[in-house]
């Protein structure tokens, strides 16, 4: 049985295309398998809502009269800066930026109120936002200073572009040391005695098509509440992850980089948050459709939890030290229970990344597709799996020595 | 039977007397030790949860007054602001009495249970949102 996306997207606009979220399919594949399954249904919906660092949003703000150009300036938006290194009005803030003042980790564990991810939410709220703008004046732009207030509303584009998300898979951390650590997977406390996963499992995009058969540039998705698409592979994308026979990676693999319109989205799916200790970040809602084009892609949406593993690492010292030493590896059933062992202790487990969000999302997508108001696409480009995918390491550190 | 939460302040010439095993020989209340705090020399603060009769838990609290031990209800509420929460589990894994746990194994939804709260506040920081707070 092969069905095309534009078979696919002609079932959708008459109101008749047979979707079901992530989890309906593996209920639906262990009751009918998998040849029926793939032949009467159309669409899987997944779904992800987790921090996501590598996020940020672009815009441009419109020239200013007299004109401004901050580029080559400084820029602040709520006193945390922004990116300002393009041409006179376009500005960048990423998710992690923190206002020069802030104490950051000086009285340890700082707080991390309030960042670029904060900003973001702020704009996409629909709140107003202080912009302050330093310049060194030009002749075609010879203003020096601004200081105003701006909103979503009024700027030319307003462009939610994250480099790095919807990790497929993650680490389970925990804490190894005596003393607690404050890291971006939460607290962990002393002694081996939590253990905190981020992946939605068997909701997850990249855990549902596990060789990016579906999945590629052009891809388009459920974004903050808005459309978006997915545009390369994301940083550190890693295919060659140590794999199960099912193909899903036993690892962190592959990730997305993807685009889409801030002023269709909404606060509660683009969410401003803080790790104490760490920092500030975004939490980002991912839907992604997988079109069941074949029974191969029908087995590989049909994942369950206890058949995906994640890998537990030490965050007190495997993990900042670059090691590459696991303490065991565990399925997201047992996860999901609360309670996993490791090293022979019961330990007890949390998800940084909401299950239950990722469900809400994965059921607005399916709804959506089933009204006729999102239409799958065909990606133009592949991501990279296989041999020749490209390599991802560490860094190569070569310490520059100073003349004397 | 009902249940009540106090805050106990114990002066320093008290903090050697054997004062919460009276409310349990004479009152016929259990408890549960909630926090403690005991300074050697200074003073002392312990939060309770007397359960028993209301007419006991009321001679009880009586006690402690004649006693020298100044008593108040626990006014601290941790209150979770819903509307802000994003349902992932950060406070669960702090929680030391389950009071934040997960409702519903299947969803993962988060909830809160305050009969079990004690008001320790080391929910407040780890939740990335910030969507619980302290009210008094």
């Amino acid at each position: 049985m092969v069905k095309t996306i534009a078979e696919i997207n002609e079932k959708i606009k008459k109101g008749v295309a047979v979707v079901v979220n992530a989890e309906e399919i593996i209920d639906l594949v262990e009751q009918k398998g998998v040849e029926k399954v793939a032949r009467e249904v159309d669409v899987v919906t997944t779904a992800t809502f987790g921090p996501m660092c590598s996020s940020g949003a672009y815009f441009n703000f419109g020239h200013a009269k007299p004109k401004i150009k901050a580029g080559g300036g400084q820029a602040n938006l709520n006193r945390v800066p922004a990116y300002a290194g393009w041409a006179a009005v376009d500005l960048y803030i990423g998710a992690t930026a923190l206002p020069a003042d802030d104490p950051r980790n000086q009285i340890h564990p700082g707080e991390f109120a309030y960042g670029g991810g904060h900003v973001i939410e702020d704009l996409v709220a629909g709140r107003d936002v202080r912009l302050q703008v330093e310049a060194y004046g030009t002749d075609c732009y010879p203003r020096k200073h601004l200081d105003s207030w701006i909103n979503i509303r009024d700027l030319n584009e307003a462009v939610l572009f994250n480099t790095r998300n919807a990790y497929q898979n993650y680490n389970v951390a925990v804490n190894l040391s005596h003393k607690t650590i404050y890291t971006y997977l939460g607290v962990l406390k002393p002694n081996l005695s939590n253990a905190n996963y981020c992946s939605a499992g068997q909701l997850s995009p990249l855990l549902n098509d596990p060789f990016y058969k579906t999945i590629g540039i052009g891809t388009r998705i459920w974004l903050g509440g808005g459309i978006g698409y997915v545009v390369w592979q994301g940083t550190q994308h890693n295919p060659y992850a140590p794999r199960l026979e099912n193909g899903v990676p036993k690892r962190p693999a592959g990730t997305l980089a993807i685009i889409g319109d801030l002023k269709q989205m909404n606060p509660r799916w683009i969410k401003g948050v803080s790790f104490v200790g760490y920092g500030t970040t975004l939490n980002v809602g991912i839907g992604v459709p997988i079109p069941l084009l074949n029974e191969e892609i029908c087995k590989y949406a049909a994942v369950r939890d206890r058949d995906i593993y994640a890998a537990v690492v030490d965050y007190s010292e495997v993990y900042p030290q670059g090691k590459t030493e696991v303490l065991g590896e565990v399925n997201y059933a047992q996860l999901k229970s609360g309670e996993i062992e490791v090293n022979g202790k019961k330990v007890e487990t949390a998800g940084i990344s909401s299950y239950k969000s990722a469900l809400t999302i994965a059921n607005d997508l399916k709804e959506k597709i089933k009204k006729g108001e999102f239409l799958l696409t065909e990606k133009v480009a592949d991501l990279p799996v296989g041999d020749t995918a490209p390599k991802f390491g560490p860094l190569k550190e070569r310490p520059v020595k100073e003349d004397k | 039977m009902s249940s009540k939460k106090i805050v106990l302040n114990f002066p320093k010439e008290k903090i050697d007397k054997p004062i919460v095993y009276k409310l349990i020989k004479d009152f016929n209340l259990t408890f549960n030790i909630l926090r403690a705090n005991i300074t050697p020399d200074q003073e002392g603060h312990m939060v309770l949860e007397l359960v028993g009769e209301n007419s006991e838990i009321e001679h009880g609290i009586k006690y402690l007054k004649e006693e020298g031990i100044s008593t108040q209800p626990l006014s601290k509420d941790i209150k979770v602001n819903w509307d802000k929460c994003i349902q992932c589990g950060a406070c669960v894994a702090i929680c030391p009495t389950d009071a934040l746990y997960i409702k519903d194994r299947k969803t993962m939804e988060v909830a809160f249970d305050s009969d079990k709260c004690i008001a320790c506040e080391l929910c407040i920081r780890p939740c990335p949102p910030r969507a619980i707070a302290v009210t008094f």
